[in-house]
This record gives structure tokens, sequence and C-alpha cells, in this order.
């Protein structure tokens, strides 16, 4: 199996995303939706800059919920921009391009511009329309965009499904999807996609509901197609080792946002951003003689609705520092973790000693703790705490535990969200890059 | 195709097959009435007199009059002949009526939802609140004046009250099927909302549509007779109908003349008990939760430890 082909690509962007925003209202619970309360925002993409080259494989890697699906149907105007714009170059006659706003288009316009930005679907069993023949779906495109009809759609359709292996296309063309294996529906998928001859094809999760043996054959036909007809591939993936084999760039996402973006090589050679190199360490090695230690990223992946403050990985990041905005959720985790490892009894006391937790769940720079009686013996249950783990990141963000009136006070250091910086030979969102570092990490003394 | 329609009736197994069956064969019988009533029935169904000599008052049935004659100088077997032809007509009608704009509506409901979706439940919703016969009766008056008593009128009556239960079947599937991926996908490669709604939601979303329609035209035998009866259906000198019959049979029955009052009866009691059958059979095979598939069943060599080695190498 080739592991890298001759890369086509050229500098020339062929689709430009600027600051693009995706967010999706909550309908939030009956009471709110009838006051016509504020209800939150998901931020599913939250302020991405990419811009796509022609002829290059692009690969948007993430965790489920990290906004890379939301991003490429907003590539193809399925999902609706609520900020920042989507710039598609059209080839036109004479090396003319002629610039297509997706994130504005409506109606036929955005029809329309389905005959150059196709899309392939993570789970080939729910793609396609169960009542509907092979042909009849493969062949719809042409019919919609008036390209071809009646005695012209049949051979169209058979030479499609013949590029993407599904031979002799006769064979298939009668069936219906339930007929077909995994497979071959997810090569029918791919006929139906690129029967419209189309420029860029987004293919969202495209094998990762495959047989691990078909999964192989569907990269390489894309690989094959790509070469055949000048494709320029969007590649959304949660699996890094697919795509090391498939893409020239790849995007880490984490939570709406591009936290690093380069080249394959780069980014496997050197990651920089933590999130990356823990995604790197998840990918399982088959030599157990070079087994990494897999210190993944603890806790899940946050709510979108309420993000982290500061940078949005810290709570999970084993590097993280002072500056990557620490507060009040992020101890309320500690104390609940903490407490998971205490006997009843202790932490039936210690609970009562700090009282409701609750009041840590709005975000906030400064908590207190507990009441002004207890002052002391709340202190000391924290200094206790962090005595027996002082490597723990969050000491690093604190400023100052103080004991006032009413409890314990804690005040976390100011945090920055990380633009995308410019590092080596990508770009990073994350504090700590580019180096030299400009602030020293916490060190236990 | 036809392979593809036999299919879920090669797949049933047992009592669900039976069922199906069964009803087939009923509602067969009364369609082969209904087409050839004027081979099957010796008289008209308003024919009082044969040769110019009205027939016999309340004449018990005999070889002439197989199942007797009524008060109004009417043949009964040929009544219920006729009857079937009316029966089967009316329903039809009101059941093609109901789908044609319930399922279309249904469908727009559900896929454009907002505002259309809400008034169209709540309009849909209010209809399905009233009593079915109230509702017959009140639509067969407003529609005497514009179409008259005769099969239309009793079949439009009939349709109003039928349409909310496609609409809301409809509705409810394709709000959970638009959603899917083959509708995102259909949006994907271009399509318009209209072909969405034709090529992709259409075909998933009637699938109980032939369910409901056959448990439908039960009910509406049922209604049909009712209004007959009640005097609001189908006029007596428009079309022969059963429930019409049972009216003027009453008075027969206080004074032991059974005749009139027990094969129309009949008739009504068998077509709605086979079109019954055949939705339930339906739904049995269509609806894959409740189908049992028919698995055949394994056949073992006899076990027989002493032979069974040798026997296998010789056979």
């Amino acid at each position: 199996m080739q592991t890298k082909r001759d890369v086509t690509a050229t500098g020339e962007s062929l689709v430009d995303i600027r600051d693009l925003e995706v967010h999706f209202e909550l309908r939030g619970g009956m009471l709110k939706r009838l006051l016509g309360m504020d209800t939150g925002t998901v931020k599913a993409v939250d302020g991405v800059n990419i811009s796509l080259k022609r002829g290059e494989v692009l690969g948007l890697v993430g965790e489920s919920g990290s906004g890379k699906t939301t991003l490429g149907r907003a590539m193809l105007g399925l999902a609706r921009s609520t900020k920042g714009s989507i710039t598609y170059h059209e080839r036109g006659g004479e090396g003319q391009t002629r610039e297509r706003v997706v994130s504005q288009l409506k109606g036929a316009d955005l029809r329309s511009l389905r005959t150059d930005l196709q899309m392939v679907f993570q789970d080939p069993n729910a793609a396609l329309n169960p009542s509907m023949t092979i042909e009849a779906a493969v062949g719809h495109p042409l019919k919609i965009h008036g390209i071809a009809k009646g005695e012209d759609l049949r051979p169209r359709v058979a030479a499609a499904l013949e590029r993407v292996g599904l031979a002799p296309a006769e064979q298939f063309m009668s069936k219906y999807p339930a007929d077909l294996s995994g497979g071959q529906k997810q090569r029918a998928v791919i006929a139906r996609a690129i029967i419209l001859d189309p420029e860029v094809l987004v293919a969202d999760e495209p094998v990762s509901m495959l047989d691990m043996s078909v999964r192989a054959k569907i990269l390489q036909l894309m690989v094959d197609l790509k070469k055949d007809l000048g494709l320029t591939y969007v590649y959304i993936t949660h699996d890094l080792a697919s795509a090391k084999f498939f893409c020239d760039r790849i995007a880490i996402m984490y939570l709406g946002r591009v936290v690093e973006i380069g080249p394959t090589e780069e980014i496997f050679a050197d990651p920089k951003h933590p999130y990356t190199k823990a995604l790197l360490k998840a990918i399982p090695e088959p030599d157990p003689n070079k087994m990494v230690p897999r210190d993944l990223p603890r806790g899940e992946i946050p709510d979108a609705a309420k993000p982290p403050l500061g940078c949005s990985f810290h709570p999970r990041c084993p590097e993280a520092v002072a500056e990557c905005g620490w507060e009040s959720r992020d101890l309320r985790v500690l104390l609940e973790e903490h407490w998971t490892r205490q006997e009843t009894t202790s932490y039936e006391e210690e609970q009562a000693l700090v009282g409701s937790l609750d009041r840590l769940d709005d975000p906030q720079k400064t908590v207190t703790l507990g009441s002004g009686a207890d002052s002391a013996r709340v202190r000391g249950l924290l200094d206790r705490i962090r005595q027996e783990n002082p490597s723990e990141p969050l000491w690093s963000g604190v400023d100052e535990i103080s004991e006032t009136g009413d409890g314990v006070e804690v005040r976390f250091h100011q945090g920055f969200d990380p633009e995308l910086r410019p590092s080596g030979g990508v770009e990073v969102a994350c504090v700590l890059h580019p180096k030299p570092v400009t602030v020293e990490p916490f060190r236990p003394e | 195709m036809l392979n593809r329609l036999l299919a879920p009736f090669r797949n049933t197994t047992g009592l669900a097959r039976w069922i199906l069956v069964t009803g087939i064969v009923i509602t067969i019988a009364f369609v082969v009435m209904a087409v050839f009533a004027p081979w099957l029935a010796p008289l008209d169904f308003n024919q009082q007199k044969v040769d110019g000599v009205k027939l016999p008052k309340l004449a018990a049935p005999s070889d002439d009059y197989w199942f007797g004659t009524s008060d109004q100088f009417y043949d009964v077997f040929s009544r219920v002949i006729w009857g079937a032809r009316t029966a089967l007509v009316v329903v039809t009608l009101s059941v093609l009526f109901s789908v044609l704009i319930g399922v279309p509506l249904g469908l727009i409901s559900g896929f454009v939802g907002g505002w259309t979706d809400r008034m169209l439940v709540f309009v849909m919703d209010a209809l399905y609140a009233f009593p079915t016969l109230l509702l017959a009766i009140v639509f067969s008056f407003l529609l005497r004046d514009a179409l008259g008593g005769g099969v239309t009128a009793a079949a439009l009556s009939l349709t109003v009250i039928y349409i909310p239960q496609y609409f809301r079947v409809v509705r409810n599937t394709t709000v959970s099927a638009r959603e899917s991926t083959y509708v995102e996908a259909a949006r994907a490669i271009g399509a318009k909302n209209s072909s969405i709604m034709g090529r992709y939601l259409f075909g998933n979303v009637i699938q109980s549509v032939p369910v409901i329609g056959t448990l439908n035209a039960a009910d509406a035998i049922g209604t049909l007779a009712a209004l007959g009866f009640l005097g609001f259906g189908i006029q007596p000198n428009e079309a022969s109908e059963w429930g019409y019959d049972l009216n003027r049979a009453l008075d027969d029955a206080s004074s032991g003349i059974w005749w009139t009052a027990l094969f129309p009866g009949l008739a009504i009691v068998f077509l709605i008990t086979g079109l019954t059958l055949v939705g339930e059979g339906l739904n049995e095979t269509v609806n894959p939760s409740l189908r049992k598939r028919r698995i055949r069943k394994v056949e073992m060599p006899p076990n027989e430890p002493t032979t069974a080695l040798v026997e296998g190498r010789t056979r």
C-alpha cells in the first residue's frame, strides 16, 4: 500500500474559511421556551480560519463534539453559519475564478453549488434512501441539475458505478441499498458524489462505520479518484492513523476551534499542542516493544454550551500553566476527585465543611468556600489536597488563597485564550508556543 | 416488483398468514359480488315488478326468492348483491380521497414544520376529537345540497372523518424521517424541497398507509350503514344500501319476519370482518416489530450412532 501520493496541491486556495462561527441555539426547558428566556448557545464552530488549497487533502481531526462534522457541513451550506464567511473560488473559463460566498447563498444558488462541492457521509447504511434503487439514487444528482435525463442517464450511472468499483454495474443498478454490503453502499455513496464531477469532496468519516478489511480499500479508492478526477478532499476523521496515510495537511480541532494546523509530516514528527500529542499517543501501536505510555487526556470533552474559560483544553491538559484560564469549575472537579478517594465518614465531614459545590458551576475567577467560622479548617483541607498531589496543574493557576470573614477565598490567575500562532512549520493555539516560553511553567518546590 | 410486494407475505407464518388469507378470500367474494352484480342478481335493486306483475310483499325465502322479499316489494337477495357494489364503491372512493388529501398534507406538515405544522395539526386534532358518526352526519347534511344524496356525497362525508388518521401517521413518520441522513444527503446533492418530499420521504413514510387504509375501509362500512340506518345516507332511489334496508326491516322484525334484516346484516358483518382481517394480517406482515419471520426447519439426518458414519460415506 502506498503511503503518500504525488502531491499536486498548488498554492492557489479553493475554499477560504474566515472567522467562521456556527452556533446552535439550545432549546432549553419548557418554561424557558414559553417565557422566551435566553437558553444559551452551543458553539459548534467558534472562529475557524482555514484556507483549502486546490488539489490538497485536508484532514479535520478531533474527538466527537469537536465541531469537525459541523465545519464540513457548513462548507456545503448544509449548516447555517452564524458569523464569518466561506468563500469558494469557482474555476471559470480561461483560468479565471469566480468567487462565491457559500455562507450567503440561498435557495437555487446554493443548490447549484452542489455540482462543485459534494459530501460523503459517515454511515453508508443511512445515507442512501432505502426505497430507491442504486440506479435512481446515483443518477438523481444528474436529474436534479438537468445534466442528463432519460436515455442519457443509464450509461452515465453505469460509468460512475464502475469507476467506484461496483462492476459489472448492471448487477447493482436494480438493487436496493438493503441488498448491498456496507462497503458496497459506501461505494454507491461515493459514486453519487462524483457523478456531478465536483471539485471538492467533503468526506465525513467515510470509513469509520466499515469493517477493517474494507476500510483500506475505500481509502485507496478515494486516493485513486483524487488522482483521476483532480479532486480536493476535506477528510473528517477522529482516526489520526488514517489521516496520516491520506492527508497532506491536518487541522486538529477541539471544542469548535482549530488548535493546531500544519503539514502531516510536521504534525506527526513534532506535535506542538498538548491535545495533538495526546491524540497521537492514542493511536494503537501494533508492535508491543514500541508501546508509548498512554497518558491520555483525563476527563471528557467539556460542554460546548459552557466552554472552559481561557484555553478550552486546560482542564484536561497535562502541561497546563498558570495562564491557561483556571476557574471555579476546575476546583469543583478537583474536590470531587479528591472525595472519590476518601472514606465515607471523612467525605461527609469534608463535604459539610466546604458546603454546596453548586456555586462553583458558574465560571468565576474568584470563589469562596466554606463559611466564616470554619475558614481555617477549609484552608487546611485545601492544603492537604495540595500536599497529596502537588504537581496537579490546577495549583499553578491559583493566585492566592486567603481567609476572609465569609470563608476561604480562592483567586485564580488571569487566563489567556490563545490564538493560532505560527510555530515552526505549523500554526498552534497554545500559550506554550511559539517557543521560547514566555511564562515559566509551574514547578512544585 | 411483484416479488417485492409478495415478500412480506412469504415471510409470514402461522396465524398471521391465516388471518391475511381468510380476510382476502372474504373481501374478494364481496368484490366479485360488486363487480358482477348485474349478472349475479336476478333483479335490479329497485325493481318491484317482473313482467308487469308486482313481487309478493314480505314473502318468506323460497326457490323463487332465495332471501325472500321486503315490504317495498323488493327482492332481498338482489338488494344484498347490489348493496355490495354500493358499499365497496363508497368505501373505495372515501379511502382514496382521504389518502389523496391526508398523505400530502401530513408530508408537508411534517417536513415544513413551524406554523404550517401547528395550524394543520390543530385543525386535524379538532376533526379527530369529534365522534365520527356525528361528523359524518353533519357533512352529509352540508353536502346534500351541493351533491344530492348519492354515492359521491356519502363517500365525501366519510372522507372527512378519515383524513386526520392518515395525516397523523404520515406527519409523525415524516418528522422523524426528516432528520435522517439520506434526507441530508439529498440536500447535499442539491435536491429541492419538493423533490426531497416526493422522491425521498414519500416512499418511506407511507408504509403503514395500506394497513390504515384497510382498517378504515372496515370502519367506513359500519359508518356508511349507520348513516343509511339513520336516513342520512344514500337515498333509496340512488342505490341499494344495507343500512337503509336494516332501517326498513325494523318493523318487520317485531312481527317475526326475520329475512329482511338478517341478510343485509350478515353482509355488513362479513364484509367488515373480511376487511379487518386483511388489515390485521397486513399489519402483522408489514410491521417488522410484530412480524415473526418464517424459519425453515433444519432437517437433521437421523441420529443412529452405529451406522451414521458408514451411511454418510456411502451417500
